[in-house]
């Protein structure tokens, strides 16, 4: 499985991520920033990789503010 | 023992209260927003379902508008000074609390006109004298949406869709209602809504919040505080997003864990349930006084139109005589004076002694409704 993260501003724009997406039956999981990528808050969303079209235009949806998809090492 | 001071601050609380705060203490502990470990996701997990669920309780579509505060006063103060400029132009009503009156005398010395609109004796307000007052300048309207004096509501849908009409903002207090009395941003038509936590909402001192609508932009917003948020440390200046734009520094994660529960065990209740008890209550006790000539009762006596807070002064015993002897004689816990709200005591005559008040909850009984009339009745035989 080719996982992805993807990055938000603001803790609170994860948990909605988080939380819209488990709405919708989607497998995703809330971990620390991984050390190659930066984002303050320090916490991302992981993704599965081949998801990330269908999570990422439901977050925009839903009016979550993204930083950035990227795939994971 | 009679707790009838919950205007002040409500209790008991809860117990899930206590034991929500508890788990945070034992279980949680971390900064929220300010780490991506475990304990720090939980923590930041307790700030949003607090949000989502709030926004359960006012009708609100996207919980990020919702920002933490100590109080409704910190609120009120974040609205008000964040939003006016020398050369605006607000008005108020005149039976408001200490908390708007204040900042907006601060205000006014820095150049916002201010119109203080009059309520009647009761503390009931005509929506068409706040439309006489609207100007050219008119930015905002702010209003309790209960005096915590008279227990009188305020037509604050009405005023709602004339400052839509207008182009105005709405600012409403709703420290005496959030939880007690169905609150509705959209039908109400309000832009910021200002609550505190400690109240009918049945949490802990330290909590609040104000709710920043739609019509608000809040990048031209300023914040009270500046500060670290979690967000964006990169740059020095101020994220311009919400909630964290005003949210500086680390939040009462522990006290929001409090509110959260509190906010759940109002919403199983139900509002209207909460409502309908109160209201019965304090029929139960204005009946009860009502007939009693050495008593003077204030507020409306319209049951739709007020909630479960009451004032009253007894001929020839000043309001903290009275508090005095009911606690002294009968274990009756209430709260006499001004109640920081000078002006609604000279709206409804009572300034500068005030009044005796006894505010309910939604765990007052029955039966301590009973004693307390009784007791009243018992002060005024003693002293015949
Ligand atoms: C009408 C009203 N507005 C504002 C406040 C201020 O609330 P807090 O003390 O929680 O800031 C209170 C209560 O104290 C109140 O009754």
């Amino acid at each position: 499985m080719v996982y992805g993260v993807i990055l938000f501003p603001s803790t609170y724009f994860a948990l909605r991520a988080e939380k819209k997406s488990k709405e919708k039956g989607l497998s995703v999981r809330l971990i620390p920033v991984p050390r190659h990528l930066s984002s303050d808050c320090g916490v991302c969303l992981r993704i599965f990789w081949e998801q990330r079209e269908t999570i990422e235009s439901l977050l925009k949806e839903e009016g979550v503010r993204m930083e950035g998809v990227h795939p994971m090492e | 023992m009679i707790y009838f001071d919950n205007a002040a601050t409500s209790w008991p609380k809860p117990p899930e209260v206590k034991e929500a705060m508890v788990r945070f203490m034992e279980e949680i502990g971390a900064n929220p927003g300010r780490s991506g470990h475990l304990l720090s996701i939980e923590a930041a997990r307790i700030l949003y379902e607090a949000r989502e669920t709030l926004s359960k309780l006012f009708n609100i579509k996207d919980s990020s508008r919702i920002v933490f505060t100590l109080n409704a006063t910190e609120s009120i103060n974040l609205a008000l000074k964040g939003l006016l400029r020398p050369g605006d132009h607000i008005i108020t009503s005149s039976i408001e609390h200490n908390s708007v009156m204040r900042p907006l005398r601060d205000l006014e010395k820095k150049g916002v006109e201010l119109s203080v609109v009059p309520c009647s004796p009761k503390g009931e307000l005509d929506s068409r004298d706040i439309k006489k007052k609207i100007q050219s300048r008119t930015r905002m309207i702010v209003l309790n949406h209960a005096s915590n004096v008279t227990g009188t509501l305020l037509p604050v849908g009405e005023v709602g869709r004339m400052a839509r009409k207008h182009s105005l903002l709405l600012l409403v207090d709703a420290a005496q209602t959030a939880g007690a009395y169905p609150i509705d941003m959209e039908r109400d038509e309000i832009d910021l809504l200002a609550f505190t936590g400690h109240k009918s909402l049945y949490g802990p001192q330290g909590t609040g919040g104000l709710v920043i609508g739609e019509r608000v932009n809040e990048k031209e917003m300023i914040p009270l505080k500046h500060g670290g948020t979690g967000s964006r440390s990169e740059f020095e200046e101020q994220p311009d997003f919400l909630p964290d734009r005003f949210e500086s520094g680390t939040p009462n994660a522990v006290g929001i864990a409090g509110l959260l529960a509190g906010v759940r065990f109002v919403l199983k209740q139900g509002v209207e349930s909460i409502r309908r008890h109160e209201s019965h209550l304090i029929e139960k006790l204005i009946e009860g006084f009502k007939d009693i000539p050495q008593i003077t009762l204030y507020g409306t006596a319209e049951m739709k139109d007020r909630i479960a807070t009451l004032s009253f002064n007894i001929k020839n015993l000043s309001p903290s005589e009275v508090a005095s002897l009911v606690e002294e004689e009968f274990g009756i816990l209430c709260r006499p004076g001004l109640h920081c709200a000078p002006s609604a005591h000279r709206t409804i005559g009572t300034f500068p002694k005030g009044t005796v008040r006894f505010s309910l909850s939604t765990f007052t009984s029955d039966g301590e409704v009973k004693r307390s009339i009784e007791a009243v009745r018992h002060l005024l035989h003693q002293k015949d």
